[in-house]
C-alpha cells in the first residue's frame, strides 16, 4: 500500500493533521468515559430491589384530633384493605426500598460493643409483610400473628425475634447457618434472635448507603414485627392480584378517605413509580450523556467530511494527474480511506492517553468513580475508525470521480 | 472600515452556506452544552443571600460518639440536639439567633370546600425573619414575647395564604392545625431561595415551607420533627427522654455582625462544650464549626457530582467543537488564498487583512452564540423535565446570557486567530501566478 506518499503528503499540512487528530482524541476520551458512566448507571438502575414491584403500591394517612387512634386505624384499615377483592396481601410499613427515607441502625455482634459491626435498615411489618413485599423466606420461619406489637415513637427496645436478609446474615455469620443465632441492635439491650432469613430486600437508599466505605450494606435489612404508631401516621404496602394494581389504588384511596374524615390520605404511589423517582437522576444523567455523545459524534463526523472535502478540492489537480498517470478510481478511493485511517489512528493513540487522564479526573471528583475498564478503549477505537471511514467515504468517492483530463486543464 | 469588513465577512460566509452552517452549528452546540451545565453549577453554587451571607453562621457542635466520628472526613454532625439548641438560645450571645426544625402538620381549613391537607412547615424563633429576610406581603414575623409564651401564631407563605384565604390580607385570622388554632401574624410575599440553604440536611432543593410557627409552641405541643433525626446512642423513653437525648434533629443559625463578635461567639461555643465535657458529654476532641452561608454550602457539597461531571464533559465537548471550527476556518481561508493574494497585491496591508478575517470569525462566533443561547434555553427546558427538583435552579439569568455571548465570540475569535494569521502570510505573487 502506498503509505509513504500519503504520509509525506500529510506532513505538508501538519496543522490540519494535528487538529483532526486532537478532535478524534478528545472524542474518544469523552465517548469512552461517558459510555462507562452510562453503563454504571444502568447497573445501578438494574439492581433488583428484592420485592415485587409490578403489583404493589403504598398508601399513607395522617389523622388529626383526639378521636383518631393510630392503633385502631391500623386494625380497621388492614381489615378493610384485606377484605377488598383483588388484594392479595397488605402490611403496615414504615418505609420501602428506594423511597430515600427510612431508618438505619448499627448492627452489633456483642453486648456492649463500642463500634457497630455493620449497619442495616429497619423495616417494620406484620406477619403478612414477607408475602406483601414479595421477598422469599429462604431459612427459618415467618413472624407469627401473636408476635406483632405496636411501637410507640419513644420506645427504645426491640422485639426478641427478627428476620434479616441473606446479605446481612452472611456478614454476621459467614459460612454458617445464622438462624437461631444472636445479634444486637442496641448493644446495651437484650440479644436479639434471628428467626428467619429472606433472600433479598434492599435499603431505602440504594445510592449512597455505605458503612466505612463498604457499599455492600445496601442489601442489609432487618425485618421487625411491629407497627409504628407514631403520632397519627399510618402507612401500608398493598400487593394485588397481577394486573389489578391501578384499579385497586383508586379503590383503596377512596375507601380509606371515607372510613374516617379526620384523616388525610396521601403518598399513594405504586412501587414502579417509586423506582422511577429513585433513579430519575441516573436516567437524566444517561439521557444527557447520550445526547452529548450523539452531538459529539455528529460534529466530529461532519468535521472529517469538511476537512476531507477541502483536501479533495485542493488536490483536484494532483488527483487528475495521478489518474492520467494510470491510477485507477479504486486506488484514489483507497488513498483517501488510508489517509483517514492513518490520521484517525494517530488521534486514537493520543486519545487513549486522554481517555485515562479524563478517567482519573473523574475519580478525583467522584469518590465512587472507578477507573475505566480497558476494553472500552479498543471498542472506542473500532467505532471511531468506522466513523472516520464512513465520514470520508463521500469526499473520497468524489475524489475518485475526478477525470484524468483535469490534469491538462488550466496549466 | 468595520462595516465594510463586516459586509465582506457576511458575503464570504454566504458563499459556502454549508460550511458556514457547520461552523455555526458546531459553536452553538458546544456553547449550549457548556452553558446549560454551567448554569446549573452557577446557580447552585451562587450566594443565596449575598448582602449578609458572611454574617450568618451555622453552628456545629461535635457531640457525637466518642468511638466513631460523625463522618469519614472528620466533620462534626450537621445538626444539633434540642438541649444544646436550648442552651445557646438562652445564652443569646449572638446578635440574632434561631434554632429551627422541620415539621408537618395537618391544616384544617374553615372553608369546608378546601379539604384538610398535610403541610410542611418550619418551627423556629422570631429572629428567623430578621436573619433570613423573607419579604412580607402582610404583617410580619412574631416577637420574642411570642417565643417566650409559646404563642399560637403562624406566618403563612404566599401559596398557603392563597389556598386558605384566596390571597387576601389574612393577618388576625385563625388557622386550625392539628386541632389547635393559630392566629396569622404575617403572610410572606413570593419567597423561593434557589437553594434552601438554612436547612441543607433535609434537602438543598427541597420544597419551600408552607408555614412558620414558633419553636417553643411546637415543643410544648410535642410536635415531632418531620426532618432527619440521627442518634448515636439510644434515648431514654418518652418525650422528655427524647429531648434530653444526644439525638440531633435541629438546625441552629446565628447572625454575627462583626469579626470581633464572630471570634467571641467561637470562643463562647468552645467554652460551652468544655463545660459540657465536665458533665460527661462531648467526649470527642473539640471540633466546633461556625461556617458562614457560602462555607456551609461548600462543606455540604450542594453542587451535585453529576453536575460537576457534566460541566467537565461539556467543556471538553466545546473544545472539540472549537477545534473543529479552527480546522474548517483554516480550510476556508486557504481556499480564499487567491482572493487574499489579489487584495494584498492591490495594496491591502497585513493588519487590514487580519482585521477583516478576525471580523469574519467574530460573525461566526456571534451567530453561533445567538443560536447557542436558543439551544441553551432548550437545554434547560430538557434539564427541568429530567430533574424534577431543578425547577428553581435550571434558570438562565442575565450573567449567564452575557457570559454565553461573550464566551462564544471569544471562542470563535480565538479559533479564527491561527487561520487568519496563516491567511495573512500568503505571498501575493505566488498566489496570483497560479491563477
Amino acid at each position: 500500500m502506498e503509505i509513504r506518499p500519503i504520509i509525506s503528503a500529510l506532513m505538508r499540512s501538519k496543522v490540519a493533521l494535528v487538529l483532526i487528530g486532537l478532535q478524534i482524541a478528545l472524542t474518544l476520551a469523552i465517548v469512552c468515559n461517558a459510555l462507562f458512566i452510562i453503563s454504571q448507571r444502568i447497573e445501578t438502575m438494574n439492581r433488583p430491589s428484592g420485592m415485587n414491584e409490578a403489583d404493589t403500591f403504598q398508601i399513607a394517612s395522617n389523622g388529626f384530633g383526639d378521636g383518631f387512634s393510630t392503633k385502631n386505624a391500623f386494625a380497621e384499615d388492614l381489615a378493610l384493605i384485606r377484605g377488598l377483592p383483588g388484594v392479595r396481601a397488605a402490611t403496615p410499613i414504615n418505609s420501602l426500598p428506594m423511597t430515600n427515607g427510612g431508618w438505619s441502625e448499627g448492627v452489633n455482634m456483642q453486648a456492649g460493643q463500642k463500634v457497630p459491626t455493620t449497619v442495616a435498615t429497619i423495616y417494620f411489618m406484620d406477619e403478612h409483610g414477607i408475602d406483601t413485599f414479595g421477598t422469599k423466606l429462604i431459612a427459618g420461619r415467618n413472624f407469627k400473628p401473636e408476635e406483632i406489637t405496636t411501637r410507640s415513637r419513644q420506645s427504645v427496645d426491640w422485639p426478641p425475634g427478627l428476620i434479616i436478609t441473606k446479605a446481612l446474615a452472611d456478614k454476621l455469620y459467614p459460612g454458617q447457618d445464622a438462624v437461631g443465632k444472636a445479634f444486637y441492635l442496641n448493644p446495651e439491650g437484650a440479644p436479639l434472635t434471628i428467626i428467619g432469613i429472606v433472600d433479598r430486600l434492599i435499603v431505602p437508599w440504594p445510592e449512597g448507603f455505605s458503612y466505612n466505605g463498604d457499599h455492600s450494606v445496601v442489601e442489609n435489612s432487618v425485618l421487625v414485627p411491629q407497627m409504628t404508631a407514631y403520632g397519627n401516621h399510618t402507612g401500608y404496602l398493598i400487593r394485588t392480584e397481577p394486573g389489578r394494581r391501578d384499579e385497586l389504588m383508586k379503590t383503596v384511596e377512596a375507601k380509606l378517605g371515607d372510613s374516617n374524615h379526620s384523616r388525610i390520605v396521601r403518598s399513594l404511589k405504586s412501587v414502579e413509580q417509586i423506582r422511577a423517582e429513585c433513579y430519575a437522576n441516573d436516567r437524566a444523567m444517561m439521557i444527557i450523556l447520550g445526547t452529548v455523545i450523539f452531538c459529539l459524534l455528529t460534529i466530529t463526523a461532519l468535521g472529517i467530511v469538511g476537512m476531507a472535502s477541502f483536501w479533495v478540492t485542493q488536490r483536484t489537480k494532483q488527483i487528475g494527474t495521478r489518474r492520467a498517470l494510470g491510477a485507477t478510481r479504486a486506488s484514489i478511493l483507497r488513498y483517501f480511506l488510508t489517509e483517514n485511517f492513518l490520521i484517525t489512528t494517530g488521534g486514537l493513540l493520543l486519545g487513549a492517553v486522554l481517555t485515562y487522564a479524563f478517567s482519573l479526573w473523574l475519580m478525583a471528583h467522584e469518590q465512587e468513580a472507578k477507573l475505566l475498564p480497558w476494553h472500552y478503549v479498543p471498542i472506542g477505537f473500532v467505532c471511531l475508525w468506522a466513523l472516520g471511514q464512513i465520514a470520508v467515504l463521500g469526499p473520497a468517492t468524489r475524489a475518485a470521480r475526478v477525470p484524468p483530463a483535469v490534469a491538462t486543464r488550466s496549466v | 472600515m468595520f462595516s465594510y469588513y463586516f459586509q465582506l465577512g457576511l458575503h464570504s460566509l454566504k458563499r459556502n452556506p454549508i460550511l458556514t452552517a457547520l461552523m455555526v452549528l458546531g459553536i452553538a452546540l458546544g456553547i449550549a452544552a457548556s452553558m446549560t451545565s454551567l448554569t446549573l453549577m452557577h446557580i447552585m453554587g451562587s450566594d443565596p443571600i449575598p448582602w449578609k451571607s458572611d454574617r450568618l453562621h451555622y453552628v456545629q457542635l461535635d457531640n457525637w460518639d466518642p468511638n466513631q466520628p460523625w463522618d469519614e472526613e472528620g466533620n462534626p454532625p450537621d445538626q444539633v440536639t434540642y438541649k444544646d439548641a436550648q442552651a445557646l438560645m438562652e445564652a443569646g450571645k449572638a446578635d440574632r439567633q434561631a434554632a429551627m426544625f422541620k415539621v408537618a402538620l395537618p391544616i384544617q381549613p374553615e372553608n369546608p370546600e378546601v379539604k384538610p391537607f398535610l403541610a410542611l412547615g418550619r418551627a423556629t424563633y422570631g429572629d428567623f425573619f430578621a436573619m433570613f429576610e423573607p419579604p412580607f406581603a402582610y404583617g410580619g414575623g412574631w416577637d420574642h414575647g411570642q417565643d417566650a409564651q409559646h404563642g399560637r401564631v403562624v406566618v403563612l407563605t404566599r401559596e398557603t395564604n392563597e389556598k386558605l384565604f384566596g390571597g387576601q390580607d389574612s393577618v388576625g385570622k385563625r388557622v386550625r392545625m392539628n386541632e389547635v388554632d393559630y392566629t396569622v401574624v404575617g403572610v410572606l410575599a413570593e419567597w423561593k431561595p434557589r437553594i434552601k440553604f438554612y436547612d441543607l440536611t433535609n434537602g438543598a432543593l427541597a420544597d419551600a415551607e408552607e408555614f412558620f410557627v414558633p419553636y417553643t409552641t411546637m415543643i410544648e405541643l410535642k410536635a415531632q420533627a418531620s426532618g432527619n433525626n440521627s442518634c448515636w446512642k439510644g434515648a431514654e423513653p418518652g418525650w422528655e427522654g427524647y429531648l434530653a437525648s444526644d439525638c440531633i434533629w435541629q438546625q441552629f443559625w446565628v447572625q454575627l455582625d462583626s469579626p470581633a463578635k464572630f471570634a467571641d461567639y467561637k470562643s463562647y461555643l468552645d467554652n460551652y462544650t468544655n463545660e459540657q465535657k465536665k458533665l460527661g458529654r462531648f467526649q470527642r476532641p473539640l471540633n466546633n464549626r461556625l461556617f458562614d452561608v457560602n462555607g456551609w454550602l461548600q462543606n455540604q457539597k450542594v453542587v451535585p457530582k453529576d453536575v460537576q461531571v457534566q460541566v467537565g464533559l461539556s467543556f471538553a465537548f466545546l473544545a472539540v467543537c472549537l477545534i473543529n471550527t479552527i480546522g474548517l476556518l483554516l480550510a476556508k481561508f486557504t481556499r480564499k488564498s487567491g482572493e487574499i493574494g489579489l487584495r494584498r497585491a492591490l495594496g491591502a496591508s497585513k493588519p487590514q487583512l487580519f482585521a477583516q478575517h478576525i471580523i469574519e470569525s467574530g460573525v461566526i462566533g456571534i451567530s453561533g452564540g445567538a443560536f447557542g443561547l436558543a439551544l441553551t434555553f432548550a437545554g434547560l427546558v430538557m434539564v427541568r423535565a429530567l430533574y424534577k427538583d431543578y425547577a428553581n435552579v435550571a434558570q438562565l439569568d442575565w450573567t449567564m446570557v452575557v457570559a454565553t455571548v461573550v464566551l462564544s465570540t471569544v471562542a470563535a475569535v480565538l479559533a479564527g486567530l491561527y487561520p487568519t494569521w496563516r491567511a495573512c502570510q500568503i505571498a501575493p505573487a505566488a498566489q496570483l501566478k497560479t491563477q
